[in-house]
């Protein structure tokens, strides 16, 4: 009995070169593991960020908006003929004229129809309603000259934000001498002061070139295969039958012309990329300039000239605007402008954007907060359209779903959490509650459309019934964070008040109900904000229109914010788009404040017991 | 005249009050009263407002009925047994009779006379009865009053059963959803055999519009928008799952207060904003991205496609499975993780060996609702998904889904009754169903789990 | 005199041996909270003026007996209660007798003050307010003043009856809760360990109180402490395991208890 083995003793085997590996394994895991959480959390930040930087960048630019201030003579004749000084009359009055004239004044060189068309062009279609408004105010404006901002349109606004083109300009070596002041001229330079467009030209064609004849040789690879092909049809298979021959025939017909198109289409670009190519090997060649490629334009004798042909020293081109006068210009007299874009890629053509710049020049032209996107309906011209029908919609909408919304709400909870018996029923109430919170809201929309409109015959597009929808759909939200705040009150609260003789509704609608009062609004906040941000229910029961009037009632055809932002966010105009990301600016900004007012009041009435 | 009625009533309601209350400061000053005098005004205006309400609410529409039938009587019996005609008719009728038209024909003009005068007695009716039975409210309210009486108790037992009225709204809400996406649905099954709709591979409800065109029945088979919204979903999924839970677990488990108190409000932020918003990020930015760096790798890519989309509602749903997972793991108890700790666990081995094993079933049922959620969103894939019902899985690709579709069918001008107005409503009973399913078994599991650790 | 021996009521007699009238009459009290059986057979007189303590061990029913007494129980969906209890000879469980009424007239001071978050002003004011009992605003500002007075408290507050009642000490916000309870004027009140969250000097502030107050009011009181039993009250009852086991004169139980449970109790082997 004295050999009894011990039992081995098993210790943690911490001390070892093993052991710590193995530790320092276990914390690189760890680390590593820290890291994912922390990624996840930046990466959405980040989403966050980008989103809403994004939807900055987009919509400040709708914000300003750029006009021009033109002495507008304010002719009776045109205005108020039989001399009435009457608001209506003047109203009528035709104010067009006299604008388009105050702006033809200053190009009194633009006289063909199509140049003048282009001209009033660069006005907007709303352009006089400001003047019109502050005339019908001041009757007595009629037959004098005021000085009056007018509305430019959506072309000419995007140009002045820069979003048309970028513009460079660089200063003259030799000295010019113009062969004309309008029309087609030339202009010689005593130094080679074309040479670097030229270049730049020569060099882009060469890169163009090359992209078509990578173009031809992908091609030639096709036909390749084509002609392949063709040869194992044409061998005919053994033991084939007659019908097949017939069938293969059609087909290597078929393919032989796919063939010959294609090749000849290769022929073409090859001829394409020979010939810029040589335009570009002979460097001394004159250069037309097109469409396709950056305007080149010559500010010289204070007209401006677009060029459309350019050789090392000499140009021709079109005169813009006239030269006033032939006289030779001084080195650094006259600059070669560069517009980048294309024009054909670009709105406002080579000649408006001199007219553009022209005025810029002139200092005829302000910039201005658009105080006009708050205060105009929707429009089909994204300059003059606006989101006051639109937050008028969302106001009256929300009106409708708070009134329906809280009473019910409150008072399903007070019910709930205080009167219901505990039952089977009441337990199926509760699921029912919380399943109606996570129906999609679309579906809210297909009951409004039965039931409110098809059912109850309640007129479409109307403030009304989305409000009923929205309040339909935010009730179950209000439900649970009402319960959740009457049930935050201890019920040492209620059991006092009882205990002096108060009723069981005394007790709750005396002590319980105003101190579960803040966690209900916040609840209530929270719940009208998304009924603000809500767009899906609303389509289907028809507050997508096209509406230009600001809705003044609940059964008014109406349409609200978010629903705004959708409709302008499929028009194509590219200032639509930052009329869209503007109002979502909007739009985040009222959800902001909502949300920061539900945190405040969280924060202000938190109550420990 | 409802307005007529409703100041009548209003009227009636404020003297009930008054003397109702009046009375009982009367009575109180001699002897004890039972309740309080202003319970028993409200016991006398509940006296007047009941009755008066209830002849309103079952008098209008009875009256609406009788004056239509006997305008209908006095029209031509062949405009009166065509229904459309009726319509118009009636219209007309109305028209006429408030004035904003002249009567067409000698029947509109006998039609619009017998309904402006069987409508005038009917209103008077209506207003006779409401006033009457208020007053006759009022007196009963008054000679109730007595020391002894109950009005407290009266009064509260009304507004008990109005309190009860308000909880079953949203009980009614569901059962209007289920019966107007039910009716529609079974319509739409007599014209499309339900098996076709569900296992048919071809959508395109466009070419139902006339009976004339080629292929006028439509196409009605849903497995594209199954595949469409299954793609977009798992897209989406595949972002907010990881990221939402990593989120979750590092704001529960790592982060310090400070931390929290930054990284709590990106997420609620993101969670606010309205999924048109990013709808229109999608759409303008994301999408064009995508495009521009598939034509660098060389990849042809839709101008519409279910990555965009999916990326997009992916980002959406972060915030709503990181703040369910984050209450699950929460939930987990302190001891369990205190007994890993004790054993010289480190933190990241608790979490994936203790914590999230305990917490799995109620991250299931987040990841669950997340699914519902992302199934049944509507704005991000409306302008960011395509409208063609293509059957496929590549990302890349434009698909639809089921609330694009409801969408699409629904907004605009619809003939009714036509099957392509009635598969709007199909779609929105399979669309209804899956995610009352979904929502239904993840609140079961989360309800299991909470009970699990109470 | 046992509690067991009368099953009925000795018509006009003193309801036991200190010659005072019974107050609050008990028989055969049954409470079930769902399945559990609380409170078995409860019989028991209350004296009118008195104190009467109900004391025992933690779970052993004299807290649900005294939520009996004014119906407190009716707020606990699952509990049911059978037997008979009378106030002044009335059954307060006949269903036409106002709940309401009967709180009214039985007041109650719960376990941890729980004033109102009100002015102190108002607390005071609530009860007397809902049941009309001021004819004017100087009537009421007398009922509260007579109230905090009644219940030591005023001379704290007079300065401040505007300060909000969450605002005072544990132990004023106490005697807060009494003046409230004792504002609506009720017959009985009913103190459910009324000192426990408390620290001593307020407690003996409280102790002081009740027997000042014993002159006009019934006052049941439950209570964790024997000593504060046998300080504060004139009978008092052992309640174990849901039955009463023993009642009878203060004095008496703590000297000569007849049960050899309430001896176990009060001499400390277990409780």
């Amino acid at each position: 009995m004295t050999d009894i083995a011990m039992p081995t003793v098993r210790t943690a085997d911490v001390a070892s070169d093993q052991a710590r590996a193995r530790v320092r394994v276990r914390y690189r895991a760890e680390t590593r593991f820290r890291l994912y959480g922390l990624c996840a959390i930046a990466l959405t930040a980040v989403f966050l960020v980008v989103v809403i930087t994004d939807i900055v960048i987009k919509g400040l630019p709708a914000f300003t908006q750029h006009r021009l201030v033109l002495p507008v003579k304010l002719d009776p004749a045109e205005i108020d003929p039989q001399n009435t000084r009457n608001p209506t009359v003047i109203r009528q009055g035709d104010f067009q004229a006299p604008v388009r004239d105050a702006l033809r004044a200053i190009f009194p060189e633009v006289t063909d129809r199509a140049g003048r068309r282009m001209l009033d062009g660069l006005l907007s279609s709303g352009a006089v309603d400001r003047l019109r408004e502050r005339v019908v105010a001041d009757p007595q404006l009629v037959g004098q000259t005021i000085s009056a901002p007018v509305l430019l349109s959506e072309r000419a606004d995007l140009y002045y934000k820069d979003i048309g083109t970028a513009i460079s300009r660089r200063a003259s070596r030799g000295t010019a001498t113009p062969s004309a002041t309008s029309g087609d001229i030339t202009i010689f330079s005593t130094a080679n002061d074309f040479a670097p467009d030229l270049i730049t030209l020569k060099q882009s064609l060469s890169v163009k070139a090359r992209a078509v004849r990578r173009d031809a040789d992908s091609l030639r690879q096709v036909v390749r295969g084509l002609e392949v092909r063709r040869v194992e049809m044409t061998v005919t298979p053994p033991g084939a039958t007659t019908p097949n021959t017939v069938l293969l025939a059609t087909q290597i017909k078929q393919l032989e012309e796919e063939i010959a198109s294609l090749s000849a289409r290769v022929k073409e670009l090859d001829d394409q990329a020979a010939s810029m190519q040589g335009r570009f090997d002979t460097t001394d060649r004159p250069e037309t300039l097109d469409s396709s490629g950056p305007s080149l334009l010559v500010a010289i004798n204070g007209g401006v000239v677009k060029v459309t042909e350019l050789s090392n020293g000499r140009v021709a081109g079109t005169v813009l605007l006239p030269l006033e006068t032939m006289a030779d210009a001084a080195a650094g007299r006259w600059e070669v402008v560069t517009y980048a874009t294309p024009e054909a890629n670009r709105k406002a053509s080579d000649r408006e954007v001199a007219w553009l710049e022209r005025l810029r020049e002139k200092g005829l032209v302000e910039s201005a907060f658009n105080w006009a996107f708050f205060v105009t309906g929707d429009s089909r011209e994204p300059e003059l359209a606006g989101i006051r029908g639109a937050l008028v919609g969302s106001a009256i909408t929300l009106f409708v779903t708070l009134i329906i919304c809280l009473p019910l709400g409150v008072a399903a909870a007070i019910y709930l959490e205080e009167f219901a018996p505990k039952n089977r029923l009441t337990e199926i109430v509760e699921v029912n509650i919380n399943n109606l919170a996570a129906v999609p809201s679309i579906v809210f929309g297909l009951l409004g459309l039965a039931i409110f409109l098809n059912f109850m015959g309640l007129p479409r597009s109307a403030p009304l019934v989305g409000g009923l929808v929205l309040a339909l759909l935010v009730l179950p939200t209000i439900i649970i964070a009402s319960r959740a705040a009457l049930k935050a009150v201890p019920p040492s609260i209620k059991e006092a008040a009882l205990g002096v003789g108060a009723s069981h509704q005394q007790a709750i609608f005396h002590h319980v109900l105003p101190l579960a009062m803040p966690g209900i609004m916040t609840g209530t906040i929270i719940g009208m904000a998304h009924a603000l941000g809500e767009t899906a229910p609303l389509l289907l029961i028809g507050m997508v229109a096209f509406i230009v009037e600001i809705p003044g009632g609940l059964t008014d055809a109406a349409t609200v914010l978010p629903v705004q932002i959708y409709l302008w966010s499929d028009l194509p105009e590219i200032s639509f788009q930052a009329k869209t990301a503007a109002a979502i600016m909007v739009l985040l900004v009222f959800l902001f404040v909502m949300n920061g007012a539900a945190i405040i009041l969280r924060k202000r009435f938190e109550r420990r017991w | 005249m409802s307005f007529i009625y409703f100041i009548g009533l209003l009227l009636l309601v404020a003297v009930g009050f008054y003397f109702g209350r009046a009375r009982a400061a009367g009575v109180e000053r001699s002897t004890h009263l039972h309740s309080r005098p202003s319970y028993h005004g409200a016991f006398v205006v509940l006296s007047v407002l009941l009755p008066m309400l209830a002849v309103f609410v079952i008098g209008v529409p009875i009256a609406d009925r009788i004056v239509e039938a006997q305008t209908v009587a006095a029209l031509d019996p062949e405009v009166a047994a065509d229904s459309l005609r009726r319509g118009g008719a009636l219209r007309e009728v109305y028209d006429v009779a408030s004035g904003r038209s002249k009567a067409a024909s000698p029947q509109i003009q006998r039609a619009a006379d017998v309904y402006a005068s069987v409508r005038g007695y009917a209103q008077m009716l209506i207003l006779g009865t409401g006033l009457v039975l208020g007053l006759l409210g009022i007196a009963f309210g008054l000679r109730s009053l007595s020391a002894r009486f109950r009005a407290r108790n009266h009064v509260e037992r009304v507004v008990k059963i109005v309190l009860l009225a308000c909880a079953s709204v949203a009980v009614l809400t569901t059962i209007g959803i289920v019966f107007s996406v039910l009716f529609e649905t079974m319509r739409f099954f007599e014209r499309v055999s339900p098996l076709e709709f569900l296992f048919g591979t071809q959508w395109s409800p466009q070419t139902a519009m006339r009976a004339d065109q080629g292929g006028s029945s439509g196409a009605f088979g849903i497995m594209p928008l199954v595949a469409g919204t299954l793609l977009i979903t798992t897209i989406a999924m595949l972002i907010a799952g990881p990221i939402g839970l990593f989120a979750a677990i590092y704001m529960a488990e790592y982060a310090s207060p400070r931390f929290r108190n930054v990284a709590k409000p990106i997420l609620e932020i993101l969670a606010g904003i309205p999924t048109v918003v990013l709808g229109f990020f999608a759409a303008l930015t994301l999408a064009p991205w995508i495009r521009h760096l598939g034509e660098l790798a060389g990849l042809n890519v839709a101008s519409e496609s279910a990555l965009a989309a999916g990326l997009v509602m992916g980002m959406m749903i972060i915030p709503f499975v990181s703040s369910l997972s984050d209450d699950v793991i929460n939930a987990v108890p302190q001891s369990l993780r205190d007994g890993s700790y004790a054993m010289g666990a480190t933190k990241s081995e608790t979490i994936k060996k203790v914590i999230l094993p305990a917490a799995f079933s109620g991250i299931v049922s987040a990841f669950m609702l997340a699914i519902s959620r992302a199934v049944g969103e509507t704005m991000i894939v409306v302008m960011a998904a395509g409208l063609a019902g293509n059957l496929t899985f590549n990302p890349l690709e434009a698909v639809t889904t089921f609330t694009v579709q409801i969408k699409t069918i629904l907004v605009g001008d619809q003939e009714f009754d036509s099957a392509k107005t009635l598969a709007a409503f199909a779609l929105g009973f399979v669309l209804f169903f899956f995610t009352l399913t979904l929502n239904v078994i993840a609140l079961q599991i989360v309800k299991r789990y909470r009970e699990q650790y109470d | 005199m046992h509690a067991m021996v009368h099953l009925e009521r000795p018509a006009g007699s003193p309801a036991n041996a200190s010659n005072m009238a019974t107050k609050v009459f008990a028989r055969g009290v049954n409470v079930y909270y769902g399945e559990k059986h609380a409170l078995k057979d409860v019989n028991l007189d209350v004296p009118e003026r008195a104190v009467t303590a109900l004391i025992g061990p933690s779970g052993c029913g004299k807290s649900t007996f005294l939520r009996c007494i004014n119906r407190m129980n009716d707020t606990i969906p699952i509990a049911r209660i059978t037997g008979k209890i009378e106030i002044d000879s009335q059954d307060i469980y006949d269903p036409t007798l106002d709940v309401v009424q009967l709180r009214a007239r039985v007041g109650m001071v719960f376990q941890k003050p729980n004033p109102f978050p009100k002015s102190i002003y108002e607390n005071v004011a609530y009860g007397p307010r809902i049941h009309g009992f001021a004819k004017s605003k100087q009537d009421l500002d007398e009922i509260v003043m007579t109230s905090l007075k009644k219940a030591s408290l005023f001379e704290e507050v007079k300065d401040r009856l505007q300060d909000s009642g969450t605002s005072l000490s544990g132990g004023q916000q106490q005697r807060l809760c009494i003046a409230r309870a004792i504002a609506v004027s009720p017959e009985v009140i009913l103190m459910d360990e009324p000192c426990s969250a408390l620290d001593p000097i307020a407690t003996a502030k409280i102790e002081e109180l009740i027997d000042e107050l014993r002159a006009n009011f019934t006052i049941i009181i439950v209570t964790h402490s024997m000593q504060q039993a046998a300080r504060v009250s004139q009978r008092t009852a052992f309640f174990h395991l849901g039955v009463l086991v023993e009642e009878g004169a203060t004095e008496t139980m703590f000297t000569t208890p007849r049960d050899r449970r309430t001896q176990d109790y009060i001499t400390g082997r277990f409780g």
